[in-house]
C-alpha cells in the first residue's frame, strides 16, 4: 500500500484520551401524517434517545434488525438528515445546529460508503473523475495536483492506475466499493460511516473489502462506524459493538464481552440465531416467536417485551435505561437494575 | 444416501443470442434424497437459479433454453414434458419458494384465497374446504391469529409474514420437492431463524424433500445433509454436508470458508480470493476456477478437471485432487 503522507498530516488533531464523537441522547421522529386534512397523527420513533462515544481510530459496529433506526444514525452523525433532539459531538463542538459553509467545511471530515456502490456512482463519469470531483468541488489544489490524489488514491485501494479512464459499468462489485472508499477517503476524513458497505457483495469479494478497511484504518489512523446486520462481520471489524433494538440501544459493550457474555435477552437470541458456517453447532438456538413491533406504535416500556423469552411485570410499564454493568459494558434491561 | 428422489444428469441451460451465448448451467449432476435437504451454494452468477428454474420449466424463453440433459423426477424426465403437464407437475409435484416473496404473491387476492385456489385447482377440493386447509396450513407455518390472516393482503404483511405465508402456500398441496432459492435473504436473522426452524419442522412431518439454494454458508452448515458447490455454471465439489465442510477438498470451497468471518473465532486476516468470476458468455477453456487459484498449474489453463468421485460419495473437479 502507497504511503499516503498527504492523508495522515492533515488528520485531526485531538487530544489523547477525548472523544472523536459523542453522540446523546440522539432522537428522530419522522411525523406521520392522515386523513384527508393531513394532520399530525404520530410519529416514527426511528431512533429514540440514542447515546455512544467513539474514540478516535476505533471502530464501532452497529447491529440490529431491519428497520430499528441504525442508517437513520448514521444519517443524523452525517449531517445529512436533521436530528430532532439531542447533541452529537464531533471533536468536542456540537454539530447538530452548524449549517451553510460551517457544514461543509465540517462535512470534509466525515464521508459515508453505502450497500449499493453502483447507485452512489454517477455511471457517467469516469472512475478518474469521480474520484477527483469532491478535491474539484472544495478546491483542493491544482489540476496537476489533484491527478497525482487520484493516482495515490487509485493505489491506496488497490486498483490499477489505468482504472481512472475506464467508467464503473466496467467493474465488479468489489472494485466498485473500492472506487466508492477512494472518493470517500479524497478530502482525508477523519471518520467513515459505512452502512451495509459489504452487504451487496459476494463473499470472496467481501473478504477483499473489509481487509482493505482494516488497512486503512491502520495506517491513517481512521475511524468507522460500521453499520451491518451481520453479526461475524461486524464482530471482525470493530472495537466495539452497540445493539439497537427498535430505535433505542439495547446492548453497547466491547467485542469481546459482548459477544462472550451478552447481557440483553435480544443480544442472545440475535447471537444463538446467527448460523455459522460449522457443522453440528453445540450451540443452544433461542426462537423468538412474534413479529418485530412498528416503530410508530412502539410497546410501551422495554421495546422488546412484546418477544423477550424473559418478561418480568415491571418490563411492560417501564422503560430500561441504558446502565453500566461494569466499565466496559452498558445494557438497558431491567434483569441488571 | 436414502432412495433418490430426483436425478439432475449433465443438465445445460443456455442462454443464446445472435451475439452471445450464456452458459448459465453447463453440465450440472446431482442427486437429491426423498425426505433429504440438498444445499447449494455458489458464487452470484454461478448458475444457482438457473438450476432450479430449469426444473421447475421456468427458464426464461425464448433465449433461455435446457439443451441437454435430464431431470428426472422418480422415473419421469421433466426436461421432456409439455408446458400443460409441466404445470401440473409445479403445482402438485414440486413447488418453489423465491427470495422476494412479493413476486409470487398476487397482490390483488387475500392470502386465503391464494392458498385455497391451489387446493381447488390442483387437489379440487370444495371452496369451504379449501379454506379451512388454508387456516390449518397458516397455523402449522406459526400465524396464531390465522383465521385473521386468510382475510388480508399481502401487502398487510411484514417480510417475514409474507415469507411465512408463501412457505404455507407452497406446502399446502403436500409437493414432493421444495426449491427454497434464496428464502431467508431478506429477512432478519431471528425472523430467518424462525424460517429455518419451520423448513426442517416440515421436512421431518412430511417427508418432503428440499433443495436449498443460498449464499450463507452458515445457514447451508445448519440445515443441509448433502450439498453442491457452483462455479462457473458447474458443480466443482458434492457430497454429504459433514465431508464437504469437514473434509473441503476444492480449491474453491476451501477459499470460500477461508474467506468468511466466523463468530467463534477470532482470524486477524481474511483470505480473499483474488480476481473475479469469468464470464458465462466468455468461459476459458481450462478449469473455470484457473485464474483465481493459488494452485493452479499448467495443466489446469489447458484442460478441463472432470468430476470425480475421489472419496466414497464426494466429488471434486480439480487437477490436483485425485482418489
Ligand atoms: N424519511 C423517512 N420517513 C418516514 N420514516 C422513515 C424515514 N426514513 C426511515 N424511516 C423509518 O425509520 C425506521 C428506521 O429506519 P432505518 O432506515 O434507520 O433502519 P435500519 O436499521 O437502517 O434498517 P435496515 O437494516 O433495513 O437498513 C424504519 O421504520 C423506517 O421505516
Ligand atoms: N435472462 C438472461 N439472459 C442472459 N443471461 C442470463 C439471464 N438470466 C441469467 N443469466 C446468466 O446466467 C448465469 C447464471 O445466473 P443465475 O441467476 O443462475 O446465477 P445465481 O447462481 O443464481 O446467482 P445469484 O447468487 O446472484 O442469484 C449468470 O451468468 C447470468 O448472468
Ligand atoms: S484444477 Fe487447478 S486451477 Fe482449478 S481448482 Fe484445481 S488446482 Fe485450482
Ligand atoms: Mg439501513
Ligand atoms: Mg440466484
Amino acid at each position: 500500500m502507497a504511503e499516503l503522507q498527504m492523508l495522515s498530516q492533515d488528520a485531526p488533531v485531538s487530544l489523547p484520551g477525548e472523544y472523536l464523537l459523542e453522540v446523546k441522547n440522539l432522537k428522530k421522529y419522522f411525523p406521520i401524517h392522515g386523513g384527508v386534512l393531513r394532520r399530525h397523527v404520530g410519529d416514527v420513533k426511528a431512533v429514540d434517545d440514542v447515546s455512544f462515544t467513539l474514540k478516535k481510530g476505533e471502530t464501532l459496529g452497529i447491529v440490529g434488525e431491519s428497520g430499528c433506526g441504525k442508517s437513520t444514525t448514521g444519517r443524523m452523525i452525517m449531517r445529512v438528515l436533521d436530528s430532532t433532539s439531542g447533541s452529537i459531538m464531533f471533536n468536542g463542538k456540537d454539530i447538530t445546529k452548524i449549517r451553510g459553509n460551517h457544514l461543509r467545511t465540517l462535512r470534509q471530515q466525515f464521508q459515508m460508503v453505502f450497500q449499493d456502490p453502483y447507485s452512489s456512482l454517477n455511471p457517467r463519469m469516469n472512475v478518474g473523475t469521480l474520484i477527483a470531483e469532491p478535491l474539484v468541488v472544495n478546491h483542493k489544489g491544482s489540476r496537476a495536483e489533484i491527478r497525482d490524489e487520484v493516482a495515490r488514491l487509485l493505489e491506496v485501494v488497490g486498483l490499477s492506475p489505468d482504472a481512472r479512464l475506464r467508467f464503473p459499468h466496467e467493474f465488479s462489485g468489489g472494485q466498485r466499493q473500492r472506487i466508492a472508499i477512494a472518493r470517500a477517503l479524497a478530502l482525508r476524513p477523519s471518520l467513515i460511516v459505512a452502512d451495509e458497505a459489504v452487504s451487496a457483495l459476494d463473499v470472496s469479494i467481501q473478504a477483499q473489502v473489509l481487509n482493505l478497511l482494516a488497512d486503512l484504518r491502520k495506517e491513517f489512523g481512521l475511524s468507522y462506524v460500521f453499520i451491518s446486520h451481520n453479526l461475524a462481520v461486524v464482530k471482525h471489524i470493530s472495537d466495539r459493538v452497540g445493539v439497537m433494538y427498535l430505535g433505542r440501544m439495547a446492548e453497547i459493550a466491547d467485542k469481546k464481552s459482548l459477544y462472550a457474555n451478552p447481557l440483553h435477552p435480544y443480544t442472545q437470541a440475535l447471537l444463538s440465531a446467527a448460523p455459522e458456517p460449522k457443522r453440528h453447532q453445540s450451540r443452544e438456538r433461542i426462537v423468538l416467536t412474534g413479529d418485530v413491533p412498528s416503530p410508530a406504535k412502539p410497546p410501551s416500556g422495554c421495546a422488546f417485551h412484546t418477544r423477550c423469552p424473559k418478561v418480568m411485570d415491571v418490563c411492560r410499564v417501564e422503560r430500561p435505561e441504558l446502565i453500566a454493568y461494569n466499565d466496559q459494558h452498558q445494557v438497558a434491561c431491567h434483569l441488571y437494575s | 444416501m436414502s432412495e433418490p428422489l430426483l436425478k439432475v444428469k449433465n443438465l445445460k441451460t443456455y442462454f443464446t443470442s445472435r451475439h452471445s451465448q450464456v452458459k448459465a448451467v453447463d453440465g450440472v449432476d446431482f442427486v437429491v434424497g426423498k425426505g433429504r435437504v440438498l444445499g447449494i451454494v455458489g458464487e452470484s452468477g454461478s448458475g444457482k437459479s438457473m438450476t432450479s428454474l430449469s426444473i421447475m420449466g421456468l427458464v426464461p424463453g425464448p433465449q433461455g433454453k435446457i439443451v441437454e440433459g435430464e431431470i428426472l423426477l422418480e422415473d419421469m424426465d421433466l426436461v421432456k414434458l409439455s408446458d400443460k403437464q409441466m404445470e401440473n407437475v409445479r403445482g402438485n409435484l414440486v413447488s418453489m419458494i423465491f427470495q422476494e416473496p412479493m413476486t409470487a404473491l398476487n397482490p390483488v387476492l387475500t392470502i386465503g384465497e391464494q392458498i385455497s385456489e391451489m387446493l381447488i385447482k390442483h387437489r379440487s377440493m370444495r371452496k369451504s374446504e379449501a379454506m379451512a386447509k388454508a387456516i390449518e396450513m397458516l397455523r402449522s407455518v406459526g400465524f396464531a391469529r390465522a383465521e385473521q390472516i386468510v382475510k388480508e393482503y399481502p401487502h398487510q404483511l411484514s417480510g417475514g409474514m409474507r415469507q411465512r405465508a408463501m412457505i404455507a402456500m407452497a406446502m399446502s398441496c403436500e409437493p414432493k420437492l421444495l426449491i427454497a432459492d434464496e428464502p431467508t435473504t431478506a429477512l432478519d436473522v431471528t425472523i430467518q431463524a424462525q424460517v429455518l426452524e419451520l423448513m426442517k419442522d416440515l421436512r421431518d412431518r412430511t417427508g418432503t424433500s428440499v433443495v436449498l439454494i443460498t449464499h450463507d454458508l452458515g445457514v447451508i452448515a445448519e440445515m443441509a445433509d448433502d450439498m453442491i458447490v457452483m462455479y462457473g455454471g458447474q458443480v466443482v465439489e458434492s457430497g454429504t454436508a459433514d465431508d464437504v465442510f469437514e473434509v473441503t477438498l476444492h480449491p474453491y470451497t476451501k477459499a470460500l470458508l477461508a474467506s468468511i468471518p466466523v463468530i467463534d473465532e477470532e482470524r486477524d486476516r481474511l483470505y480473499a480470493i483474488p480476481g473475479t468470476v469469468p464470464s458465462a458468455a466468455n468461459f476459458p477453456v481450462g478449469c473455470r476456477f484457473a485464474d483465481r487459484c493459488s494452485l493452479v498449474e499448467t495443466r489446469c489453463r489447458e484442460t478441463m478437471p472432470e468430476l470425480q468421485e475421489v472419496r466414497t460419495g464426494h466429488w471434486v473437479r480439480c487437477h490436483l485432487v485425485t482418489k
